[in-house]
């Protein structure tokens, strides 16, 4: 017999297996999900939620998909949080700290409370990333804030309003864009296919019967 | 640490054990032969009880999975409907179908053509296969490579079928799709010079395969998705397109809508339609779990078909070799190619290797699923059987902190069950990735006989033939949603439009009838009912 648990979802109980996750139990459970459900891998942060283990002070904040049921556990999800997100033309930005004080200055009220880090459902630094965009350290603000998938959960439980999400966002696109070393290779290549360098090469090879393009294949050289 | 059974312990003893050895003397690949005796006795494509022959519209005496079968020639919603298409809802020159990578690139590309896009998506923009890519993306930018070369990797790793017209497309756009993303800002692994940091993938026969560390494709699709939003393009989300729209002269001309939550019908009027509604996991061909996000249940080849654009390859799928099997609450979930690209060799319970860890993805599954059912050499876990995916190698190879610098989705996606990939391995069974099939189209993205019916990214059949190599389908994303988007930028200037119809929707109906069907089941499917309820 499967060992089973007691979860409350949004407050009302249900007995479900204790190997499922906190999404296989809503849906165990008879939920046919449309909002709070995205790619159920824990990359695209549809299915931020929010937990207390009855009797802890402590609350919780996770990914359903990615978090395995506890008994007692009271769930609630958060499918959507009203996050800001600022419009900018990316062409026109300058990787400076002026983008952040104009497009979000609130993040200049952080308190320090670290509230943002605690909750973070990917375990991320988010005060720390937030602090670098404050100095304009987009280089610092991006790598550090790499692994985000924006689930909001930070901004749930900021009391200065900050959508640290949407502020990494703008420093990773700055630091892609602006900061990062160019690639010469690749504009080199982009220059030799713009000029046609190799239509003729390939245009040889679509030309080719399948027999001799198999010998070719089966035959080629392989970078160690 | 996780809680594996004695027998998955003592199996794991074996694989440390043989570990150095392993690492000396690497398994030789497979001659052509060879691959194709595995292939045939054990690829899931080649299993004829799990096929069908259709029996109505475009591909008429086809095969296809009997999934794909019922939702091809199910129920459409709208003949139940009272529509009025004298007043549509949305009015606009380019309607895309799906918020993922190719959609995002075609509404990107449309609006700088000037034309007025406007993107449906039936979870949110950004909810898509695109967002759970994760190991890289190919593109023949190094001086040693070329996208001749590029182009014979992806052709005899598909097989020989993929449309040459389509696979030169590919190849040859490949970096200028590279630098346009790194221009939207894209933060791509590169060395301190700049120098891209590439690897191979299964198949390649150099090391083009660019990265994001293990979120690639989250990176891509975050950039695009902030892209689109800074443009103001309209994302209608929550919304799925139940039914193409035809005018009377046969042309696309928009679609009908559904509110996914409050299930209100809208009308959408457009002069071109782009199909980028992706793959099809979520309909679990043959029983395997998926690597696939929620939403992917082949609606765009649904649509497709019964507005009368063909299929090509629809009977290919790909099983990604190394899907999660053990823990079961990530059970079918990916473990990225690039985990082998960086060093782990695949090995069974007694410890050997049984294949080269980076041949095709198609023979490599193939390979394990011969070791488990043919040899029995697997290794039993919660909801079946696996082979030891030999983690720890990486950081012999690649020296301490490689894991967490190049794969941290896969250490944490682990780590959070208790186990530590850098120290001990994982247990692995081949998942259902990838829709190798798809609707037909040319060169410039139109389907080959639905006029003004585009389609991009994992919706197309016959860019990568019969089977695909890891890192062209982020590719073929991007190539061939910017080139629909152009395309169409073109196109919906010269379209004028006539009376809507849903005709042709009654018309597949009488087929349907004709044939001695007549389906219950509604498709498109729009999302899968994991629920054990039974409906009231």
């Amino acid at each position: 017999m499967e060992k089973m648990v007691n979860v409350f979802l949004f407050g009302k109980k249900y007995e479900v297996p204790a190997s499922l996750t906190i999404m296989t139990a809503m849906e165990y459970a008879g939920y046919q999900l449309v909002r709070g459900c995205g790619c159920r891998n824990g990359f695209c942060g549809a299915c931020a939620t929010i937990y207390r283990i009855k009797g802890d002070k402590e609350l919780k904040a996770c990914l359903a998909c990615q978090t395995q049921v506890e008994d007692n556990m009271y769930v609630a999800t958060l499918p959507f949080f009203p996050l800001v997100k600022q419009v900018y033309d990316i062409e026109k930005v300058t990787p400076s700290q002026q983008i952040m004080m104009q497009l979000y200055p609130e993040i200049y009220a952080c308190i320090g409370c670290n509230a943002c880090t605690k909750s973070c459902t990917q375990d991320l630094n988010v005060m720390q990333y937030i602090a670098y965009a404050q100095r304009g350290d987009h280089e610092k603000c991006a790598e550090e804030s790499f692994d985000c998938v924006m689930c909001g959960v930070c901004s749930s439980r900021c009391p200065a309003g900050i959508s640290h999400p949407q502020v990494a966002e703008l420093s990773r696109r700055i630091y892609g864009k602006y900061i990062a070393p160019e690639t010469q290779h690749l504009l080199d290549r982009v220059k030799e296919i713009e000029d046609g360098k190799y239509v003729e090469l390939i245009e040889t090879l679509m030309n080719k019967p399948i027999e001799e393009l198999k010998e070719l294949y089966n035959n080629r050289e392989i970078e160690k | 640490m996780y809680k594996y059974t004695q027998e998955q312990l003592d199996s794991m003893k074996k694989v440390e054990a043989t570990r150095q050895e392993r690492l000396n003397n690497l398994f030789a690949r497979m001659s052509a032969d060879e691959k194709q005796k595995v292939l045939k006795e054990n690829h899931p494509d080649y299993i004829d009880s799990a096929y069908e022959e259709l029996k109505v519209g475009p591909n008429k005496g086809g095969k296809v999975l009997h999934e794909l079968a019922d939702l091809l020639q199910g129920r459409s919603r709208v003949l139940d409907m009272d529509l009025d298409l004298t007043k549509p809802d949305y009015d606009v020159d380019v309607l895309v179908i799906g918020g993922g990578g190719s959609g995002s690139c075609a509404a990107i590309e449309a609006d700088n053509a000037g034309a007025k896009v406007m993107m449906v998506t039936k979870l949110r923009i950004g909810d898509a296969n695109t967002m759970m890519a994760e190991g890289g993306i190919q593109a023949a930018d190094k001086p040693n490579d070329s996208p001749a070369i590029h182009y014979l990797d992806a052709f005899g790793g598909g097989h020989f079928a993929a449309k040459p017209e389509l696979l030169y497309k590919l190849v040859n756009d490949a970096p200028d799709c590279i630098k346009w993303l790194n221009e939207l800002g894209v933060m791509f692994d590169k060395d301190k010079d700049g120098t891209m940091i590439t690897t191979h993938g299964g198949g390649t026969s150099r090391k083009r395969m660019h990265a994001c560390k293990d979120y690639s494709g989250a990176e891509i699709m975050r950039t695009l998705r902030d892209e689109v939003l800074n443009r103001g393009i309209p994302v209608v989300d929550f919304t799925s397109a139940i039914e193409l729209i035809k005018d009377v002269e046969g042309k696309v001309a928009g679609a009908v809508l559904l509110n996914m939550e409050t299930k209100e019908i809208k009308i959408a009027r457009a002069k071109t339609v782009v199909i980028a509604t992706g793959g099809a996991g979520r309909l679990h061909y043959q029983g395997f779990p998926t690597s696939n996000h929620y939403g992917a249940t082949a609606d765009g080849l649904v649509l497709g078909y019964r507005a009368g654009a063909k299929l090509l390859y629809a009977d290919t799928l790909q099983y990604h070799p190394t899907g999660v099997a053990e823990p079961t609450q990530i059970f079918g979930a990916l473990v990225t190619e690039k985990v082998r690209s960086l060093g782990a060799q695949l090995v069974n319970k007694d410890g050997e290797a049984f294949v080269y860890s980076l041949e095709t993805r198609d023979v490599t599954a193939s390979s394990i699923i011969r070791e488990c059912r043919q040899r029995d050499n697997g290794i039993k876990t919660t909801d079946g059987e696996g082979v030891w995916l030999d983690t720890p190698m990486i950081e012999m190879i690649g020296g301490e902190g490689t894991i967490e610098k190049r794969i941290p989705a896969m250490l944490r996606m682990f780590g959070k069950y208790g186990i530590d990939i850098r120290k001990e391995p994982i247990l692995v069974y081949p998942t259902l990735h990838y829709q190798n099939g798809g609707l037909d189209i040319s060169a410039d993205g139109m389907t080959t006989n639905v006029p003004n019916l585009f389609v991009a990214g994992e919706a197309v059949g016959g860019i990568h033939g019969r089977n695909r190599l890891m890192g062209n389908s982020l590719l073929d994303i991007i190539v061939f949603g910017r080139n629909a988007g152009k395309s169409v930028g073109k196109v919906y200037k010269n379209v004028e439009l006539k009376e809507l119809t849903l005709d042709h929707v009654k018309a597949f109906d009488k087929e349907l009838k004709d044939a001695g069907l007549n389906p219950t089941k509604l498709s498109p499917q729009l999302l899968p009912n994991y629920t054990i309820q039974k409906d009231i």
